[in-house]
């Protein structure tokens, strides 16, 4: 049994995204740009599939450029916004970021740009005041995510939006984890450019949009030749636009009939805190996306705990320094000023509209047991770890 | 998912040797333990032996480990290793010999057999009453990475004790480097400053083959007085000077005459008890090796 709960990382192909898309990979060849209606009918799916995913979003058709993932879409925001005003050189974001807007923001500033990184409070929130005093007229681009793909923390972006046009800044929003999982209406938005990926949203890999408002002065971040209006060179991934498409359809007939993975995940939330002693639900205090739930449990360790959760067929992910790439722990946890008991410990389930009542049952029915075979090991089964922790800063500072 | 070794995995899924050991005040046995990392480092081992005092035997080790799945695969390694061992035996246990024993550790996960070894340092040293650090050289000087407090002179160990060449092994041994990673271009330094240390060995090495094929053929090295002294000073520059930094201290050319060379020793040098052997072997060795044989060094 494999209890795929990690649909944060990836989802599934749905398998009504998957029929839609196949013909595209085999009889329906042509190229869309060509000038005969074998190439036309082509076009004519790649047309349909942009509209599908403008109705998801409340946008126009034209305002859609489809694009190979949410990395090329942060990249090509970013990279527009700047040279929409070119002598402007002040950025504002986020410390909480995706490494695709954080690590084009430090390579930014070895260009000579300034960065502003808005710090986020215990609850995983921007303070709006920050951000605030952080805008000049000199501020070229706002950038934050809409939803935060460790913790699920959704953030006030028209209240963000409207400090921005404020000041004249271009606000871009990483929407990646957000686009399917909250309604968004981007007809009546503050919104200039917005990000979203395929494979978040149940269709494959490799295939991403960027929202760009009309009217807004768009430089291309790949050049060559007209697809997508010229704003986006190279031949169109038609079958995965297809199945973009087809996903955005889909999404948007979820958002109608109210989610049961809200449910599921409050069901899982609640459970495990009255099951498993010394643990707690980060950003508990913000408002969350519904399919998303990270906690921490003290005095063990997330990379341990995502072994034994392996074992058990149980696929989730965990913000702990083992599993980080790096050796500090995650930096959205760390920015939130989590102690580092909770830290390393924390585990993340993120629930797709294919997760069962079953599938949380089994994640019930394991973790307690995980938890406390993991404690029994640990030297640290008390606050002591929290004076060890509180000595720790004292010797560094 | 690492690509972890079936033994790391069989014995984080059922270790061996897990919890404390409790003091039962028996005759001629001693019960202790070590400590090292913390819960902001992300892993921590506290490692408790019980001693036959009479023969400083390993009587039991047993673990308690808040870490990932190879710091508790090491952790339950180690205790199997050193269980009946002598204390003698079990010190000259290193990471190496616990990482062998698990069939080997993935390269970024190799500071979880260090922090092992550590842990037993720091049990034996506690046992025997040493305050110090076996290491304690580690402690002082420069701290180097703030992130997980790791000192300069520890970074210069771990790199000399393992032949490490680059920046990310000794992150994947000692941290040093994976948080923020302020103190990349800090490593790489001293990684440089031990490949120059090492290499008047090496090279010397080097000259001592080349020289016993030329020696066959041999025909006196001829140089001008010119090109005597510029070689001298740039054998005492390149291969000579770096070392004696290292230790605290310095030398300088101060004439040469003939074949006869003077030298300023300073720093640490100066008036230390070892002055001769640092004089013979180091500086008067290497310069009769790279210059001409007929050398001979004194110092003012």
């Amino acid at each position: 049994m494999v209890v795929y709960l990690d649909n944060n990382a990836t989802t599934q192909v749905d398998p009504a995204v998957l029929e839609a898309m196949l013909p595209y990979l085999s009889e329906l060849y042509g190229n869309p740009s060509s000038m005969h209606s074998f190439g036309g009918q082509v076009k004519t799916a790649l047309e349909n599939a942009r509209t599908q995913v403008a109705q998801l979003l409340g946008a126009q058709d034209t305002e859609i450029i489809f694009n190979s993932c949410g990395s090329e879409g942060n990249n090509t925001a970013i990279h527009a916004a700047l040279a929409a005003q070119p002598e402007k050189r002040h950025i504002i974001t986020t410390a909480v970021e995706h490494p695709a807007i954080l690590s084009v923001c430090k390579h930014l500033e070895k260009k000579g740009y300034t960065v502003t990184y808005l710090s986020v409070d215990r609850q995983g929130q921007l303070d709006l005041m920050e951000l605030e005093a952080a805008l000049t007229g000199g501020t070229a681009l706002v950038t934050t995510m809409y939803a935060n793909n460790e913790t699920g923390v959704v953030f006030p972006v028209e209240a963000i939006g409207m400090l921005a046009k404020e000041y004249g800044a271009t606000f871009h929003v990483d929407a990646v984890q957000a686009v399917g999982k909250l309604p968004i209406d981007l007809s009546r938005s503050t919104i200039d450019m917005l990000t979203l990926s395929g494979h978040k949203l149940h269709a494959p890999k490799g295939i991403g949009a960027l929202y760009v408002r009309r009217g807004f002065r768009f430089r291309p971040f790949l050049l060559g030749g007209h697809q997508e209006r010229g704003r986006r060179a190279g031949t169109q991934n038609v079958a995965s636009i297809v199945a973009l498409g087809k996903a955005a359809e889909l999404a948007q007939r979820d958002l109608q009939n109210a989610p049961k993975e809200a449910w599921l995940r409050d069901c899982l939330e609640r459970e495990l805190l009255h099951l498993v002693p010394d643990c707690e639900v980060n950003g508990n205090g913000s408002p969350r996306l519904p399919n998303t739930t990270n906690i921490g449990f003290k005095y063990i360790e997330g990379e341990a705990i995502l072994y034994m959760l392996n074992r058990e067929g149980i696929c989730a992910s965990s913000g702990s320094a083992c599993t980080s790439g790096s050796l500090d722990p995650s930096h959205v946890l760390m920015a939130m000023g989590l102690p580092y008991t909770i830290l390393h410990g924390s585990i993340r389930f993120s629930l797709s509209r294919f997760t069962t009542e079953a599938e949380i049952q089994h994640v019930l029915a394991t973790m307690p047991g995980i938890v406390e075979w993991l404690r029994a090991l640990s030297p640290f089964n008390n606050d002591q770890a929290d004076w060890l922790q509180e000595r720790d800063v004292a010797l560094a500072t | 998912m690492w690509d972890y070794s079936e033994k790391v995995l069989d014995l984080f899924y059922n270790p061996v040797n897990q919890g404390a050991i409790e003091d039962g005040n028996e005759p001629d046995v001693a019960v202790v333990f070590g400590e090292v990392g913390s819960i902001a480092c992300g892993d921590a081992l506290r490692l408790h032996l019980k001693i036959r005092t009479s023969s400083e035997q390993i009587l039991d080790a047993r673990f308690q480990t808040f870490g990932c799945t190879s710091a508790i695969a090491s952790s339950s390694a180690l205790t199997e290793i050193i269980k009946g061992k002598t204390l003698d035996e079990a010190l000259n246990i290193d990471n190496h010999d616990i990482a062998d024993y698990l069939g080997g550790l993935p390269e970024a996960k190799m500071h979880c057999s260090v922090m092992g070894q550590e842990a037993l340092e720091a049990a034996i040293y506690k046992y025997r009453g040493i305050e110090v650090d076996h290491h304690d050289d580690d402690d002082e000087g420069t701290l180097l990475c703030k992130c997980f407090g790791v000192t300069e002179n520890k970074v210069r160990r771990i790199i000399l004790e393992n032949g490490l060449q680059t920046v990310e092994q000794v992150t994947n041994y000692i941290k040093a480097g994976g948080g923020c990673g302020s103190c990349l271009a800090g490593i790489e330094d001293v990684l440089l400053e031990v490949e120059k240390e090492t290499e008047p060995v090496r090279m010397a090495a080097g000259v001592a083959l080349r020289e016993a094929a030329a020696a066959a053929t041999a025909e006196p090295r001829v140089l001008t007085t010119l090109q005597k002294i510029t070689l001298i000073q740039q054998v005492i520059d390149e291969e000579v000077r770096p070392v004696l930094i290292a230790d605290g201290g310095d030398v300088e050319l101060h004439d040469v005459d003939g074949d006869r060379v003077v030298v300023k020793l300073q720093g640490a040098c100066n008036g230390c008890a070892s002055s001769d052997d640092t004089l013979r072997y180091a500086i008067a060795a290497q310069l009769r090796e790279r210059v001409l044989p007929t050398l001979t060094v004194e110092a003012i």
